[in-house]
């Protein structure tokens, strides 16, 4: 006679730990891979402050785009007072001249696939 | 006053890391330990109670049905609503689990005509409740991109489809509305939108305040907050999202390690909610994860009709049949007149 149901619960436990273990058993033991960000060399600082453009980049060339499509500004003043030309990829790869091993680098790594580029190009990498 | 003491807790949660971290930089107990106890509460704690809930005997079936059984062959039997087998009790449990079913009978009671009583159909609670469940497990998925490397294919698939619309959130900007990048997660604003509804339909409707108590308004405070600051995080205040997953990756290997670079105070916020929200899981009515599976009225198979459940520890009853007992007094029954059924 069954009155205990027990078995098939503790199946649906050790499932329950399985999938929410997921991550764990997928990483453990492993070392956490890094992106490997390739930093420009012959400058040193950027269009705006480095710890702004590692978290806020993205609403910075969102910035640009209104500016250039919607008031045709394409002057951006740095902190530093230097001039820019607000362009994606005028600008930003002029000196992150390697998409791969710069923004692709991040971005694998956190999973995001900018549609950017379906529209903008990248100036062409040696492979 | 349990919601003005859930508040007030939920506050306290938020301004522990604040203070934590910024003042007393306290960055390792927030970043490492306390994520570590609180998914280590939250794995053992859900995992002991379910145990726990199956050392409960189940001898009998409990048929509280909303169907017809199965019966004679010219009546129609409702097979999901009254399950004979196996397979259509997974067919309801499927419906329950994911889907609420018994919410969607939600019914309202309300006055019609003067006295009279009607019941109407009341979807609500399952609408949100539905959209609630399901975007909190759309937001659950899309964070797995912080805890596997590479990120699975799966996960970004589901992230690609939660940003269809390719727009940001809107956002007050120096001239007008800011429409922005990163793009706006629909699960996320879906989330946050359907708990304040369930909490709001605490506040308003005067019967469920009544009844609500601490363990009610807690879980939805300490929810809102969460999404609220996670919502800030992707869009607002922004933090450094390839440090935070560092941390993060740090963590799920199993070799902790806080990255050089500093990470904002709104990502230990959200990280400390979350893990308390973790921790807090097993000791409250959250448990319904576990529970909901476990629902006796929902998961067994109503074959009593078919089947006899006989309750193993009954004690062992003397019977006296009637047989029996004329058999003792058959002779002075006839004396007496009395009607035998075996005459001797
Ligand atoms: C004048 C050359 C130049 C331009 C133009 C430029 N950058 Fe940079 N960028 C740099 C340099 C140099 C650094 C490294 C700064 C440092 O190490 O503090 C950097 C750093 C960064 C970082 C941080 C990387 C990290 O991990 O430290 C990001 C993100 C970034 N740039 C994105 C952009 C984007 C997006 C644009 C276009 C809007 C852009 N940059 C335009 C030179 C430039
Ligand atoms: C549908 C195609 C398309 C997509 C997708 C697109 N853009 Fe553009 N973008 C354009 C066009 C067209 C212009 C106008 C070019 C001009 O006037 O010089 C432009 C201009 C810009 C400019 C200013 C001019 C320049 O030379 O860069 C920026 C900055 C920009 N886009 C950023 C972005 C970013 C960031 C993304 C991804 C989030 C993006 N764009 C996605 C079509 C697109
Ligand atoms: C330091 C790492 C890093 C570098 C370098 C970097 N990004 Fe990003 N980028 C990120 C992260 C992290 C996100 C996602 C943020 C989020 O999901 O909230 C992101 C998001 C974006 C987005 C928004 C995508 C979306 O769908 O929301 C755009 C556009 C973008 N990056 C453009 C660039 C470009 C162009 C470059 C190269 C010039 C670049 N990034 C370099 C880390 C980086």
């Amino acid at each position: 006679m069954k009155i205990y149901d027990k078995p098939v619960i503790v199946i649906g436990v050790l499932i329950f730990l399985a999938i929410f273990a997921f991550p764990l058993w997928t990483a453990l033991g492993t070392t956490p891979p890094q992106p490997k960000v390739e930093l420009p060399k012959d400058m040193k600082e950027c269009v705006a402050p480095t710890e702004y453009m590692k978290s806020s980049h993205m609403q910075l060339l969102n910035e640009w785009r209104d500016s250039v499509v919607r008031d045709g500004n394409r002057v951006w003043v740095s902190h530093t007072g230097k001039q820019y030309n607000m362009s994606l990829t005028n600008e930003c790869l002029r000196c992150h001249n390697e998409k791969s091993k710069f923004c692709d680098q991040c971005h694998n790594y956190v999973g995001v696939v900018p549609f950017c580029w379906d529209c903008h190009t990248y100036p062409k990498e040696a492979k | 006053m349990s919601f003005i003491f859930s508040l007030v807790a939920v506050t306290v949660l938020v301004l522990v890391p604040l203070v934590g971290v910024t003042v007393a930089d306290l960055r390792w107990l927030f970043g490492v330990v306390v994520p570590y106890a609180a998914v280590a509460t939250f794995l053992i704690g859900v995992s002991y109670r379910v145990l726990k809930w199956s050392n409960s005997p189940v001898p009998f079936r409990i048929p509280t049905t909303c169907g017809q059984a199965k019966g004679l062959p010219w009546i129609k039997t409702n097979k999901l609503d009254n399950p004979c087998s196996l397979p259509a009790v997974i067919g309801r449990m499927f419906l329950e689990v994911f889907l609420f079913r018994s919410l969607f009978r939600n019914t309202r009671m309300e006055y019609h005509q003067g006295p009279k009583v009607r019941y109407g159909s009341s979807k609500w609670l399952w609408l949100f409740g539905l959209l609630f469940h399901y975007s909190f497990l759309v937001v659950l998925i899309r964070h797995l991109r912080f805890f596997t490397e590479p990120v699975p294919m799966w996960v970004q698939i589901v992230e690609h489809i939660d940003t269809f619309f390719e727009m940001g959130l809107p956002l007050p900007g120096p001239d007008g509305l800011y429409v922005g990048l990163p793009l706006l997660a629909q699960s996320g604003v879906i989330l946050l939108a359907a708990a304040t509804l369930l909490f709001l339909r605490r506040v308003v409707i005067a019967q469920v305040r009544y009844i609500s108590i601490a363990g009610d308004w807690f879980p939805l405070l300490l929810i809102i907050f969460i999404a609220k600051t996670g919502i800030i995080m992707r869009y607002v205040l922004k933090v450094d999202v390839v440090t935070v997953k560092k941390l993060t990756m740090s963590l799920v290997a199993l070799k902790p390690e806080l990255p050089a670079d500093p990470i904002s105070f709104m990502f230990y916020i959200h990280i400390f909610l979350v893990s308390f929200l973790f921790a807090y899981f097993p000791f409250s009515k959250l448990m319904h994860l576990g529970g909901v599976w476990l629902s006796p009225t929902r998961n067994l198979v109503n074959n009593s009709r078919e089947k006899r459940h006989i309750n193993p520890w009954n004690p062992e009853v003397k019977f006296h049949t009637y047989a029996e007992y004329e058999d003792d007094f058959r002779e002075q029954m006839i004396e007496a007149g009395i009607p035998v059924e075996k005459e001797a």
